[in-house]
């Protein structure tokens, strides 16, 4: 048991990780003919506690559980997997980008989020209001708009061959790119990295 | 009087509900279960890294494009064989894909997204699996991104799509 612990503990490679996120497609498919994307649970959120009479969110959001329960499932399995199998080692990250985020005040890598960045004290500042507010906002906005995330699109709609799907990834990954090497760094000095 | 009928050579009338109750517990089950192990993935490949979105951004590692990669491979061969066996759902359904249509949304709306991926370092799945991991401020993000959605809903028909 102490062996299978210590085993499972490393962090997983990406050829385990990126298949078995894969997998979850016929899972889904077979086990509840249910195609795989998470964004769509913010939406049966709003619908189910703040609808507003907004047509957007005026529909059976109770036939959709299943996606609320999946992210629920979700946010366990992180609790499980980090109480349970958490990875005693600090995360390795490559030298590059070590050196490209010193640059911007971020050193600290005890654990899987930049503690400089992902703490309360920060949430009433220019620092939070970047990161949780502004930065949640826009993946809220941007995903609806989009009509799906990385898993709704990049996985499951390229998957099916449906070439939308493949446009929209390639605007996740140039949005992604211009924040990181446009905005990210001027951002970061204007709310006291 | 239907449902006595339906099952009069089957099941005693008054066991009708409580099977059907379970029944219903019984198939959300199942999808709590893959998002538990979904989770349990994300956390222990550090996908819910804040610090693998910046290496994936700054093209310095391989390990986002792999995982991406490799789980568009699978889905795909999956798909593959589900639509050329005709694989049906384990309650005999006809599995349904249904057709994304192009929108000029998925330009827009996907640029949006992507600005925020970069600065949050998760995409809705990766936050659920934050806040599991203890990284509770991430509520907030969470709270704002079921904000967003909503403002998306609200002026929905206003936006070019």
């Amino acid at each position: 048991m102490e062996q299978f612990i210590e085993w499972i503990s490393q962090p997983w490679p990406w050829w385990v990780a990126g298949p078995l996120i894969g997998l979850t497609v016929p899972a889904l498919l077979i086990l509840g003919n249910k195609t795989f994307g998470i964004s769509s649970s913010l939406r049966h959120i709003c619908a189910a506690c703040i609808p507003a009479g907004i047509p957007f969110f005026s529909y059976d959001w109770k036939k959709e559980l299943w996606n609320i329960i999946f992210v629920l499932g979700v946010l366990i399995g992180g609790f499980i997997a980090t109480t349970f199998f958490a990875n005693p080692d600090t995360i390795v990250v490559a030298e590059a980008t070590q050196q490209d985020l010193a640059a911007l005040g971020i050193t600290d890598y005890t654990s899987l989020m930049p503690a400089e960045i992902f703490n309360w004290e920060n949430l009433l500042s220019g620092k939070g209001l970047l990161f949780f507010v502004l930065g949640g906002f826009l993946v809220g906005f941007g995903t609806r708009y989009a009509g799906g995330c990385t898993s709704g699109h990049a996985i499951m709609g390229i998957s099916s061959l449906q070439w939308p799907s493949l446009v929209a990834t390639i605007f996740f990954m140039l949005g992604g790119f211009l924040m990181t090497h446009v905005f990210l760094g001027p951002l970061m000095s204007l709310v006291g990295f | 009087m239907l449902a006595t009928e339906k099952n009069k050579n089957t099941t005693p009338v008054e066991c009708e509900a409580p099977n059907l109750q379970e029944k219903k517990n019984e198939s959300l089950l199942k999808y709590l279960i893959i998002g538990i192990l979904f989770g349990i993935v994300f956390v222990k490949a550090e996908i819910i890294s804040w610090f693998r979105i910046q290496e994936m951004f700054r093209l310095q590692s391989f390990f986002m494009y792999g995982v991406i990669g490799s789980a568009v491979i699978v889905g795909m061969i999956s798909v593959q064989l589900i639509k050329r066996l005709n694989i049906k759902s384990i309650s005999g359904e006809k599995i349904n894909i249904p057709k994304k249509e192009f929108r000029k949304g998925q330009i827009i709306g996907g640029l949006i997204f992507g600005l925020g991926w970069a600065l949050t370092g998760a995409c809705p799945g990766p936050l659920f699996a934050q806040i599991g991991s203890g990284f509770t401020v991430i509520v907030v993000t969470l709270l704002s991104a079921i904000a967003g959605t909503w403002v998306y809903g609200k002026f929905a028909d206003k936006l070019p799509n």
